[in-house]
């Protein structure tokens, strides 16, 4: 399968500072988003999202590297000049003007004609459902409809690509859902590539095709949510996106050997010393002493509704969880201090080197 | 709970201060406002209501030229002042802090901190050699000195207004196809647009007002209308300075008041 790359990075280095206090915000990252997707960048906190972003946007120059757009490099051209537009946390919508002229801002500036700005105005304030508005200066808008707003004016001149850097996070949480959703309609009505920056990993799993992970400046695994979630290429991934046991082990034949001598069947390239990862829903609570089981002992349990975390511990203490459907009232569940076996799910274990 | 803060107004005798502050401050243009209005020769006996001292100063052809001299060189000091003030508020504030911009904001800020008589001295002698050289002895001197005096005034408020600016405004501009330039002129100086009036304002306003410099700078028959009614004291006082002044008086409220609604109007 051959997909048309949009905008690609190529060893993008982004180095702040001088001397002795250098922060390298992007260190070597090589990306390529294809036509069309909604790609999402996720990570914590100063991972170097919003980097990544400014140099597509090309608000910022990269120390070394190439970014790319349909093949031709665009590193040199400013931003005015790239088929780019930003939707901006702060929005920064212009509050001397009125939404529609907000809306009509990029066509204005590339000298459409006025018929022409004023058709597509109108069309995209309908996409956002914002018609009532057009008149109204921004300060007197709601922050969802600031949103929208922004969003409208970003497309408007029909970009290749719109970059949004985690618009949703001003928004309370019930807003916040529907502009999931409706950023998901109009990035499909539209069939503009969005590259989306979060760090709120259930957003990222919900609303797009392909995730990139990113940690301390480097690009950490980019996957669709499924690969990203159930293949993740290292710790830090493991970790992040969702939650998961680590348990220390070593490479046998046929599979590892925990630290308490279980071993079990897993289809690995490593050797030596490795971390096995599994998630707590793959993890199988079975009677005691059951062929093939691990034993366990219950520690404490924590309820969560439709689901109970069951911490457990191994014969040589290791820790482990396992998520379980809550019992109905009355049926009688597992109770804290018993002795349990547990048992990974087919194939959801999985190797991590260290 | 009621805090229990620090009130200036309970210390003892705060409200006969304060009255005495306001008595000292309005009285004297009280004083001056009212003996514009009277009908005798004094400026210190009243004798009756009249208007005839500002009929007086209006078909006074020395107030007229010294007028319309003063408005001439206020609104060109006002124009370039603004003008220079806007370009260095833009270099001052559009960039990274760097080592020795402290000395700049210094530099733009002289004219507050050279005592004006200085200056004053110092033009006078620079000019005189021009005027020596060129044989020019129009009011180019006037603008140009009022100009330079005037350039702290309007730069204060213009940089506090850029300060204050979401410089992402200017990044989603440049993001929308607008060149530097068109961001500039569809987006800063709109934002900036009260800043500036007020500067100008301010920069016209100090302009009408200024005596030192003018007076040493002038050459004869450059009265403006400060120093036009400083050479009324040296001979007999009439009412007539008393309606200029207050004329004068009622176009700076205007000015100022127009000025405050400006600058505390956010946005
Ligand atoms: N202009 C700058 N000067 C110096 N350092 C910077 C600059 N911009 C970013 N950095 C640094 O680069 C790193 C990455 O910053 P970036 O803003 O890209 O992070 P981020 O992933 O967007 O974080 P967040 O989720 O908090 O927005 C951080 O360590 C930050 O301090
Ligand atoms: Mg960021």
């Amino acid at each position: 399968m051959t997909e048309a790359v949009t905008i690609e990075a190529r060893n993008a280095v982004k180095a702040f500072g001088q001397g002795d206090h250098v922060v390298r915000a992007l260190d070597d990252v090589s990306i390529q988003i294809r036509k069309g997707e909604f790609f999402t960048l996720l990570g914590p906190s100063g991972c170097g999202k919003t980097t990544l972003l400014r140099l597509i946007a090309g608000f910022e120059m990269p120390t070394s590297g190439t970014i790319l757009l349909d093949g031709a490099d665009i590193t040199d051209l400013p931003p005015n000049r790239r088929p780019v537009n930003t939707v901006f946390q702060s929005y920064a919508l212009f509050p001397h003007l009125t939404v529609a002229e907000n809306v009509g801002f990029g066509l204005t500036m590339q000298g459409r004609p006025k018929a022409e700005v004023k058709a597509r105005v109108a069309e995209m304030l309908a996409l956002v459902k914002l018609e009532a508005m057009a008149g109204r200066k921004t300060s007197q808008l709601s922050g969802g409809q600031q949103q929208r707003v922004a969003l409208a004016r970003a497309l408007a001149p029909q970009p290749k690509v719109l970059l949004l850097d985690e618009p949703l996070s001003a928004l309370d949480l019930k807003l916040r859902k529907e502009m999931q959703v409706e950023l998901k309609r109009l990035q499909t009505e539209t069939g503009i590539t969005f590259i989306f920056v979060t760090h709120d990993q259930e957003e990222a799993l919900t609303m797009s095709d392909r995730v990139g992970v990113m940690s301390a400046g480097k690009l950490q695994q980019v996957g669709s949510p499924k690969e990203i979630y159930t293949r993740p290429v290292n710790r830090f991934v493991a970790s992040f996106i969702g939650e998961t046991n680590f348990l220390p082990a070593t490479v046998v034949a046929g599979g590892v050997r925990l630290s308490t001598g279980d071993v079990v069947e897993v289809a690995t390239a490593a050797m030596g010393t490795v971390t096995l990862t599994v998630r707590p829903e793959q993890v199988r609570i079975v009677g005691a002493g059951e062929a093939g089981a691990i034993s366990a002992r219950v520690k404490f349990l924590v309820y969560f509704g439709t689901d109970t975390h069951c911490h457990l511990a191994l014969a040589d203490g290791t820790e482990v969880v396992a998520r379980v459907q809550s019992p109905a009232s009355g049926e009688a569940g597992i109770v804290e201090g018993s002795e349990i076996g547990i048992r990974f799910a087919p194939g959801a274990a999985q190797v991590l080197e260290d | 709970m009621a805090e229990r803060r620090f009130e200036i107004s309970r210390i003892p005798g705060f409200a006969t201060i304060a009255v005495a502050t306001f008595v000292m401050l309005y009285l004297p243009i009280a004083a001056l406002v009212t003996f514009s209005f009277n009908a005798g020769n004094s400026v210190a006996v009243w004798e009756g209501f009249s208007l005839h001292w500002y009929a007086d100063a209006w078909n006074n052809q020395a107030v007229k030229d010294a007028t319309a001299r003063s408005l001439i060189i206020a609104v060109c000091a006002a124009v370039i002042s603004t003008t220079v003030a806007t370009l260095a508020a833009m270099g001052t504030t559009r960039r990274a802090r760097f080592r020795g911009d402290t000395f700049i904001y210094v530099a733009i800020n002289q004219p507050l901190m050279v005592p004006e008589i200085v200056t004053a001295v110092a033009l006078m002698i620079l000019f005189g050699m021009v005027k020596e050289a060129t044989g020019y002895q129009g009011l180019g001197y006037l603008i140009l000195a009022h100009s330079a005096f005037c350039i702290p005034f309007a730069y204060l408020p213009i940089r506090a207004r850029l300060e204050g600016m979401d410089l992402s405004l200017e990044t989603a501009a440049g993001d929308l196809y607008a060149t530097p330039w068109q961001t500039f002129r569809h987006v800063t100086l709109p934002l900036l647009g009260p800043g500036i009036l007020a500067g100008a304002m301010l920069a016209f306003v100090i302009s009408l007002d200024d005596v030192i410099i003018t007076e040493f700078v002038k050459s004869g028959g450059q009265d403006t209308l400060p120093t036009y009614m400083l050479g009324q004291l040296r001979r007999t006082m009439t009412p007539e300075v008393n309606a200029i002044s207050t004329a004068l008086l009622a176009l700076t409220v205007v000015l100022l008041t127009i000025f405050f609604l400006l600058t505390r109007k956010r946005d």
